[in-house]
């Protein structure tokens, strides 16, 4: 077994890979950026390296950097994760060259199933099914109409280098492929330095599902069930799941079979994933082999019991999976969600920023996270915005499900915006409990903002209930404060009011051993709530026993107010007594500042370009501006007729949110 | 007998009625409370005890002698938040708009007097359309009462002012010496002279709002501490802010119990300060970190926000804590900064609250503006405070110290009690590349020599070992052990005492 590998990535991946060479007992060696030097991977890792300048292009996707750091460090092998140079055939050569092992696939894969149009054509070749399209880059707007036409309205354009959601495009009519084509090859070149474009039919509603295969050098090529990761968002997946609870044992053995297939076409060796777009009659198309491990690769872990890291490592090093296909059994329930550092209100942008508070829930048999950060750690603005990834393991998908939205209520993260509410607002939505997904699940549901204040709960008075214990609690301590005059001690009173979304509720607060018992009425019929709890003044997290269920809150004090998240909702309660809320009806409704006169920037970045001049009239849709950001080229539209009054920043500068870049008459 | 129950009865019920229920309902849709109103959200249920509700006005001119209401436009009184006596005087606009009266006036002047003798502080609920014109010089002579014994009253016992409504003219200077001045948004103003008068002087238009309404004053002016959104809110904040004052100069800030530990650890305060020091970071990361619970009052959050002030406490007792901000103008001192900081240095040595000082100071803002302002004076007045102040005084240096800034908040020779540093901190003279362009001056046209000579600057004094020797700070501590180190800190300076040379009063430089 190797003594020493390199881990050729960052954040969270490269934790995930070191956790496991550790368990190996193989030391490792992690390689950062300027920008990475006090992060996770660098101190999990037995040495590390610096590489270079913070952007990646300057240091995790220098090849002669990686390998300097390999020799520098002896390592005998290098994991690549995903991303980077984990599909770079160049770089799987020149290591070869080198003798030293590359964890994962052999060049002539990752050359082979590294370009769209060829490995299409190869899964064709290899009796995969395949979509209708054009698998030849196109070479300009017209060839793009003409191969459009041909194939049918909706198209997709794809950048024929790119994958996980990046450089690709839809359009729906022969304007959006004039307008796309241009933009889809830009960004082609910009993300992947190549630029070329290819156009196929545009399958609707959808399911993403893939198969994990496995295949060691001795001839065993394996698949290791599905994954279904049709929770996306503009083609980036944020929720997955094993199995897939769409897919019956006929349809996974086909799709699987199909997968091992094209996996022995290319003489596969590793772990790999087969991508299928599957139809509402479970039709699958072949879309794309990724030639390296998955960002969630976990979820079928913890369906399949095996460690992938650990089975990419012993195969590199030439060790012969001992398992054939009849062995391999599916267990239970996984589903992982993505915590992203983006902002649901504001269209998803990205976020980044300093991670004030970091709590991570706490990790067993049925919670799973895989992070590259803490508390006090950065989210760079050269990196992808993910934070972790949430794991949970059910027997069944209720449970699974079940065990993910607890996990959900107690990650704490304050500092930089994240998805978190929109996640557990998600796992609450009865038609992704119902398992009725499509790619377009997320902008069906929601559209393009999330609302947390907008969520349905399931129980409202539970809310009320843990604000007036946290009102009860804070109450009592504010009236043990010293300096009383005696005979005029404060005391607290069991009745409240609590107002929460516009109604008002009356809650009884008895104390009891370890708790409270609430009474509400209100809205509905009189409720009991038996809150039991150790929570404590000021703790973040509420974590109840709540009439015999348990029950995780993030509360906060917020002025006079309390802010609860559960289940995705975030909502400002009060909780007054009796005469204080009477006199609190009488106050007028807050007034919020009108910002519709302006275009304010969504997220921190650069301003790319104006498309716009002052005194200008523009209609609701045209381009107003660009802004840069994470590597992505955000285009902001107008979003109603209107004139431009002024125009409050020029291209080349630094925005910061809600920054007015544009006013309007 | 019976006759006299029956009249006392028909009075309260006038005096509970104040301007009538014709003019509450006004007050209630323009979405303001009454006076009496506001008393019952400020204090604790039933313990208002309310005097002089049969007071009435002398005046008979202007047909003034045929309209009378008991209570003259005032409610006084005395009543408990959470059981702390507290003495209030809350202003009824439905009474002739809540103008001022020589017996309004006398009004607000006893529960004064009574405050100081029994060391309880006060807070005025301000909802006045100004004197009573009618009155005339008697009215002025009340406001002069009022003014007096706000100034005798001036680190005695804490005095708030919660503006709720109009406050203008003359009126303006009670809650201006008063320690605290809070604002209801949309629904009160401040100023000396009026929009109308402004007009006819100076010709400019400006609306109410725009010349002093709570944005005004906690963003512009810098006379309000903060803004809030209504008058419910306004008063159950107030109410809060309360428990973190002492009653009066006699006595230590309140205590209440804390489930937080003082070991509390935060490791994430060690990735704090950015490792290029031109990066700002935001320093109210470390205050929220540092404080019990998390819990920390903010003063002034929009106004010179290149320092930070406010309350919070450390083992249930109150600390005032000033703090540098460096995500606002680099966290220099200017004008604006050190007064704001200065007055409430002041206050916390008033009234026995010790100060925790955070440094991460450039120095002070260069510029014609800050020196024709006179930068020299105000900045003067923060190094007085700080100077002057006998409380226990705990400072922290987590980045840079440079110059007289580094001199002025809280240093070892202004008297700090416990003066520690991160290991981020640079205390020098100024930062390295201004020291080697003045002492190397020769090398300026060598680039390649400056740099070098910055290195070596930097080598040297860019750390906390220099002023240790020197015995300038007392220990490098680890930030993720702040909280610790302060606590333990504050706990050995319990019992600090130290008095300045007996004097009538200092001349701070105004």
């Amino acid at each position: 077994m190797f003594k020493k590998i390199l881990i050729a990535n960052r954040g969270e991946i490269a934790c995930r890979i070191i956790r496991t060479a550790k368990q190996m007992g193989i030391k490792t060696v992690a390689v950062y950026s300027e920008a990475d030097r006090d992060a996770r991977h660098v101190v999990m890792a037995d040495e590390a390296i610096c590489i270079g300048g913070a952007p990646s292009s300057e240091s995790y996707l220098v090849i002669d950097k990686i390998i300097d750091a390999i020799q520098k460090s002896k390592a005998q092998a290098v994991h690549p994760g995903y991303g980077f140079l984990s599909e770079n055939a160049s770089f799987a050569r020149k290591l070869k060259a080198k003798g030293i092992a590359f964890i994962g696939p052999g060049t002539l894969a990752i050359n082979k199933m590294g370009d769209k149009i060829e490995s299409k054509k190869l899964a064709e070749k290899a009796g995969v099914n395949t979509i209708p399209g054009h698998t030849e880059a196109l070479k300009d707007t017209r060839q793009a109409l003409a191969v459009s036409k041909r194939v049918g309205f909706p198209v997709m354009l794809k950048a024929s280098a790119g994958g996980g959601g990046k450089g690709m495009r839809i359009a729906r009519n022969e304007k959006e492929v004039r307008e796309g084509f241009e933009a889809a090859k830009r960004e082609a070149k910009s993300s992947f330095g190549d630029d070329r474009v290819f156009v196929e039919k545009y399958i609707e509603q959808p399911r993403h599902i893939e198969i994990q295969i496995l295949a060691d050098g001795h001839g065993n090529t394996v698949y290791l069930g599905e994954r279904e990761c049709s929770i996306q968002r503009r083609h980036q997946k944020v929720i997955e799941e094993a199995p897939s609870p769409f897919i019956d044992e006929k349809t996974r053995r086909a799709m699987g079979e199909q997968a091992v297939v094209l996996a022995r076409a290319v003489k596969y060796v590793s772990a790999g994933t087969v991508e299928f777009i599957v139809d509402a009659k479970r039709n699958f198309y072949f879309l794309e082999m990724n030639t390296r491990l998955q960002v969630e690769h976990p979820v079928t872990e913890m369906i399949t019991g095996l460690d992938l890291v650990e089975w990419m490592i012993r195969i590199a090093d030439g060790e012969k999976f001992p398992l054939s296909q009849e062995d391999i059994k599916l267990t239970g329930w996984a589903i992982e969600s993505r915590i992203y550092a983006e902002d649901p209100f504001r269209g998803f942008l990205p976020s980044v920023g300093r991670l004030s508070r970091y709590v991570a829930p706490p990790e067993n048999p049925h919670v799973r996270v895989d992070t590259g950060v803490y508390e006090g750690g950065e989210i760079s603005i050269h990196y992808d915005p993910m934070i972790a990834k949430l794991i949970s393991y059910g027997k069944d998908r209720d449970e699974a499900i079940t065990h993910m939205r607890q996990a959900l209520d107690a990650f704490y993260i304050r500092g930089v915006s994240n998805n978190i509410g929109f996640l557990a607002a998600v796992m609450a939505h009865p038609r992704f409990v119902k398992g009725k997904l499509t790619t377009n699940f997320i902008a069906d549901e929601y559209g393009d903002i999330f609302d947390a204040a907008d969520v349905l709960h399931d129980d409202p008075n539970m809310l009320v209930a843990v604000a007036a214990c946290l009102h009860r609690a804070y109450q009592e301590r504010a009236a043990s404060i010293s300096g009383q005059c005696s005979g005029h001690e404060r005391v607290v009173l069991n009745d409240w009011r609590v107002l929460l979304q516009g109604k008002s509720f009356k809650a009884r607060v008895v104390p009891v051993a370890a708790g409270y018992d609430v009474s509400i009425e209100g809205a509905s019929d009189p409720q009991e709530f038996h809150v039991r709890t150790d929570w404590q003044l000021g703790q973040p997290l509420f974590d109840a026993q709540i009439n015999g269920h348990r029950i995780i809150m993030q509360v906060e004090r917020n002025g006079p107010a309390y802010s609860l998240s559960h289940a995705g909702l975030g909502v400002d309660v009060l909780v007054l007594n009796e005469m204080t809320a009477s006199l609190y009806e009488l106050m007028p409704e807050k007034v919020v500042a009108d910002t519709s006169r302006f275009l304010l920037s969504p997220m921190p970045g650069l301003l790319m370009s104006l498309a716009v001049k002052e005194g200008q009239m523009v209609s609701g849709g045209d381009e107003l501006a660009v802004i840069e950001a994470m590597k992505m080229e955000n285009v902001l539209k107008a979003e109603r007729d209107a004139v431009v009054k002024t125009v409050h920043a020029t291209p080349g500068d630094s925005l910061a949110v809600d920054q007015p870049i544009i006013e309007f008459e | 007998m019976h006759d006299i129950i029956r009249q006392l009865e028909e009075k309260r019920q006038k005096a509970h009625l104040g301007g009538g229920k014709h003019r509450i309902e006004k007050q209630h849709e323009k979405g303001k409370l009454t006076a009496r109103e506001r008393l019952d959200l400020l204090l604790d249920p039933e313990s208002f005890e309310e005097w002089d509700m049969f007071v009435e006005h002398r005046c008979t001119d202007f047909g003034m002698d045929k309209q009378s209401i008991p209570g003259d436009g005032v409610v006084t009184g005395h009543g408990t938040i959470n059981g702390r006596l507290v003495f209030v005087f809350s202003q009824d606009f439905t009474v002739f708009g809540g103008s001022l009266s020589e017996s309004h006036a006398g009004k607000i002047a006893k529960i004064m007097d009574k405050a100081m003798q029994v060391g309880a502080p006060v807070i005025g609920l301000n909802d006045s359309g100004g004197a009573r014109i009618q009155e005339g010089v008697s009215s002025l002579a009340g406001y002069a009462e009022v003014f007096q014994r706000n100034v005798l009253a001036s680190g005695v016992i804490p005095q708030i002012s919660m503006i709720m409504g109009p406050c203008a003219g003359g009126a303006v200077y009670s809650p201006a010496i008063t320690d605290f001045i809070f604002m209801v948004k949309n629904k009160s103003y401040m100023f000396v002279t009026g929009p109308d008068v402004v007009k006819t002087v100076t010709h400019e238009e400006v609306s109410h709002e725009e010349l002093g309404g709570a944005l005004t004053h906690t963003q512009k002016s810098g006379v309000a501490d903060k803004a809030f959104d209504n008058d419910a809110e306004a008063l159950l904040m107030l109410r809060r802010f309360f428990d973190f004052l002492p009653s009066s100069n006699r006595e230590a800030p309140p205590v209440r119990p804390t489930p937080d530990s003082p070991d509390r650890v935060e490791l994430s305060l060690d990735t704090l300060v950015p490792d290029n020091t031109n990066k700002p970071y935001d320093i109210i990361e470390l205050i929220e970190k540092i404080v019990d619970e998390g819990d920390f009052f903010e003063l002034q959050p929009e106004y010179a926000a290149n320092i930070v002030i406010g309350f919070g406490r450390m083992e249930g007792s109150t600390v005032g804590i000033v703090a540098n901000q460096p995500m606002v103008l680099a966290g220099c001192l200017d004008i604006d900064s050190s007064k704001k900081a200065a007055r409430f240095v002041r206050f916390c040595d008033c009234f026995n609250i010790p100060i925790i000082t955070f440094v991460d100071v450039p120095g002070f803002l260069p510029g014609t503006t800050q020196e024709h302002g006179g930068i020299i004076k105000h900045g003067a007045k923060l190094l007085y405070a700080f100077a002057e102040a006998t409380v226990p005084k705990v400072t922290v240096i987590t980045r840079k110290a440079y110059g007289g800034a580094y001199d002025v908040m809280s240093s070892k020779h202004l008297r700090g009690d416990v003066n520690l540093a991160w290991p981020s901190a640079e205390i020098a003279v100024m930062g390295p590349k201004g020291a080697v362009e003045i002492i190397f001056r020769d090398d300026i046209g060598n680039p390649g020599k400056i740099a070098e000579r910055t290195e070596e600057y930097r080598q040297r004094f860019a750390n906390p070992f220099i002023v240790g020797h020197r015995g300038f700070i007392d220990d490098v501590i680890m930030p993720h052990n702040t909280r610790l180190r302060l606590c333990r800190s504050l706990r050995m300076l319990k019992g600090k005492k130290l008095e300045n040379p007996w004097k009538k009063h200092g001349n701070i430089p105004l």
